[in-house]
């Protein structure tokens, strides 16, 4: 079968424009963070029946990543994906009404919160077996070489997931063969409520490139305009067929593993932690930048607040208001 | 003497856990997240601050990787118990489990041994969908070398836990999530139940029925609801996957002359298609019904509830079954239907019912 006549027609303007500057890359952080308050304040109505694993306070990983990827490029990503979908573009009202489990969710509601996808936009896959996902990238990268396409895949995976062998693998693999895939740590210090010292011996997570080859950076990965900055040259080097990257971006999850509260009670990080990282929230420094900048304004800022508040007030309508599947489609899509 | 106490399986499980790792020091457990302020849903609580944790190892996510550690250490001389929060996780160990620890002890003309526990835990209901809430005990029952164990109720969580441990075999110990919840009267101290096979559960003759884990009790539920309409089950608790002790159920077969298979995976391949060809081989000639098979159907399993909702098998279906088979006029099998669904369908269906939460 001829690849490029099952890829999505590519749109040729980036996803959050970053051309349009670091306003728009501000926008889709906030844009992410008031989706997933939305989702957390409204998770006890028990409509949401579904696990969800909110990204709240790691915005800027995603939104500085997918920045500086084209429309066409891909991404692959974990059980933690509600961030990378939406920076990547993904329909947020597909990815709400998955997650109220209806048919016009981007799975029909086969999947629930941990497996979005999205063709049009280039959101290929997430899967919510920690590392499975990043061989399904590198693949990706695979089929684009093989076209003779110039388009590139990021892996997002967490700081646990390069514990598996799948992620080595991976790594050789895309390495040895130059392929156009970047890996994206999304470092945020836990694996669950274990924290990287007791799964991971003290050493740099980004030295883990140098065994396979490849080159890597560390950032601040609260910092989006630091992410873009060191995603951009990642993907022109994928780009021009110079290999993988691998990207380290320290962060912190606000939330509990798994689910709408905060959790820094129960034992496993202290609040002084939590609260030292808050202090650096993504979304609300680079709010701060720009208005010292003189890039964005109070009102400006109410505005976009006001505007984003209406998409998701539209977009849980939506939700709420679609249909449940059909049980008896229920067989349908077993064999292609 | 202590009287028997009325806690749950999930307890039953932690106790078990304890009374092995305070008895056998070659004990150690080892999991994601065992050390964790949620201790495998409470079922390792407290246990890495009693044993510590060169006893109690939280370990990094490589499943493959440390299964054959496992299976490393314990030929020589340790007891890993492995914990997976969901089977799903075990999947990556495939590997070790099927070519290492099946099969050391067969390779070695019975010199090594691979003592190892693997606990893991099917995920049902709240959406969790296709990757976490698949009942896979028919893979690992296919190979020769590992036992597999499934219990559904309290004391046999405590007592085939221990069994387990104190097998010289790989045994694959699976609970399912709901079991957890299940309470029951559990003998305190180091009290083993044997892994030889199923347990009879009510004893009738009109149809033999045979169940495992989690069904195990919306099948109890089913039988109480056909033994007022008159149909005696023989109902029988299959408890022990592999080895199968098919003996007792070929032995009631030829009394009913009628068999349900109730199991929790996939029927294609699965646990009742080897009952049933297990009993046919014996007993053929005596059969008085074509014999029925429930399961799950041929898709994975959906997040949505409304797909959900026709997925698992429950006791208004496992009720009208077994009245089929015992060839119950349909009017009855309609009123049976009728009544259990009006008690299932009291609380949502992506939850656990009250009814099945014990004592049994
Ligand atoms: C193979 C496998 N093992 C274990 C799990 C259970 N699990 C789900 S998320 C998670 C933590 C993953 O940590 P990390 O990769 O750092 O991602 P984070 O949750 O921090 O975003 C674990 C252990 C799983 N889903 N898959
Ligand atoms: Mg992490």
């Amino acid at each position: 079968m001829n690849i490029t006549a099952i890829a999505p027609k590519p749109p040729e303007t980036p996803v959050i424009a970053a051309s349009a500057g670091p306003l728009a890359l501000y926008r889709a952080m906030l844009r992410i963070r008031l989706i997933e308050e939305e989702i957390a304040n409204r998770y006890s109505a028990q409509e949401m029946r579904c696990p969800v694993h909110l990204s709240i306070g790691q915005e800027a990983t995603a939104v500085g990543a997918c920045a500086a990827l084209r429309t066409d490029d891909q991404i692959v990503s974990s059980h933690r994906s509600h961030g990378t979908y939406l920076a990547k573009g993904g329909d947020l009202n597909a990815m709400m009404a998955e997650i109220y489990g209806r048919e016009t969710g981007c799975c029909g509601g086969r999947g629930g919160s941990m497996h979005l996808f999205d063709d049009r936009v280039g959101v290929l896959a997430s899967v919510p077996i920690v590392g499975s996902f990043i061989a399904l990238g590198t693949g990706a990268a695979l089929s684009f070489r093989h076209a003779n396409q110039d388009r590139v895949c990021i892996v997002f995976l967490g700081d646990g997931a390069i514990e598996e062998g799948i992620f080595h693998e991976s790594a050789n693999f895309a390495a040895l063969k130059k392929l156009p895939v970047i890996f994206f740590i999304e470092n945020n210090g836990y694996s669950c409520y274990t924290n990287l010292e007791d799964r991971q011996p003290v050493r740099p997570l980004a030295d883990v490139a140098r065994a396979h080859g490849m080159p890597s950076v560390q950032i601040d990965g609260n910092d989006v305009m630091a992410v873009y900055a060191a995603t951009s040259p990642a993907v022109a080097r994928a780009r021009a067929g110079l290999g993988p990257t691998l990207i380290v971006a320290d962060t912190y999850r606000w939330r509990e593993h798994c689910g709408p509260n905060y959790d820094n009670d129960i034992g496993y990080r202290t609040p002084q932690e939590f609260e030292s990282w808050r202090a650096r929230c993504p979304v609300e420094t680079m709010g701060a930048n720009l208005m010292a900048q003189g890039t964005l304004t109070k009102t400006a800022q109410a505005e976009l607040a006001t505007e984003i508040g209406a998409e998701i007030d539209a977009a849980f309508q939506f939700a709420i208001g679609s249909a449940f599947p059909d049980p008896a489609t229920a067989r349908d899509h077993v064999y292609a | 003497m202590h009287e028997p106490r009325l806690i749950t399986a999930g307890e039953a499980i932690r106790e078990a856990t304890d009374l092995a790792m305070a008895a056998d020091p070659s004990v150690v457990l080892m999991g994601e997240g065992v050390a964790d302020p949620k201790a495998i849903f409470g079922t390792t609580a407290n246990l890495s601050q009693k044993y510590g944790p060169q006893r109690v190892i939280e370990l990094p996510l490589s499943e493959n990787g440390f299964t054959g550690i496992a299976i490393g250490a314990a030929m020589n001389g340790l007891r890993p118990i492995i914990v997976h929060q969901r089977v799903e996780f075990c999947l990556l160990a495939m590997e070790q489990l099927v070519n290492n620890a099946a099969k050391i002890h067969y390779v070695s003309n019975g010199a090594h041994r691979a003592p190892i526990v693997v606990r893991l835990i099917v995920g049902r209901g709240w959406g969790q969908g296709p990757a976490h809430s698949q009942s896979l005990e028919a893979l690992f029952a296919h190979i020769p070398g590992l036992k597999v164990v499934m219990p559904s109720s309290a004391a046999d969580a405590k007592g085939m836990l221990l069994a387990s441990i104190q097998d010289d075999s790989p045994v694959i110990f699976i609970e399912h999530r709901w079991v957890h919840y299940v309470k029951g009267h559990v003998p305190p101290g180091m009290q083993t139940v044997p892994l030889d096979g199923p347990h009879r559960l009510r004893e009738g003759d009109a149809v033999t029925v045979v169940s495992n884990s989690y069904l195990t009790l919306e099948t109890i539920r089913a039988a109480e609801e056909l033994a007022k309409e008159g149909i005696a089950a023989d109902h029988f608790d299959l408890r022990v996957i592999r080895p199968l002790n098919v003996a007792p159920i070929v032995e009631s077969v030829r009394r009913t002359g009628r068999l349900v298979t109730v199991d929790t995976g996939f029927m294609t391949y699965g646990i009742g298609a080897e009952i049933v060809s297990r009993v046919m081989e014996q007993c053929c000639m005596q059969m008085r019904a074509s014999p029925r098979r429930l399961g799950l159907p041929e898709y994975p399993t959906p997040s949505s509830r409304s797909l959900a909702a026709a997925y698992y098998p429950r006791s208004p279906d496992i009720a009208a079954a077994i009245a089929e088979v015992a060839g119950a006029p349909a009017a009855r099998i309609a009123s049976l239907r009728s009544t259990l669904s009006a008690d299932r369908e009291s609380v949502p269906l992506d939850i656990p019912h009250h009814s099945f939460q014990g004592p049994f």
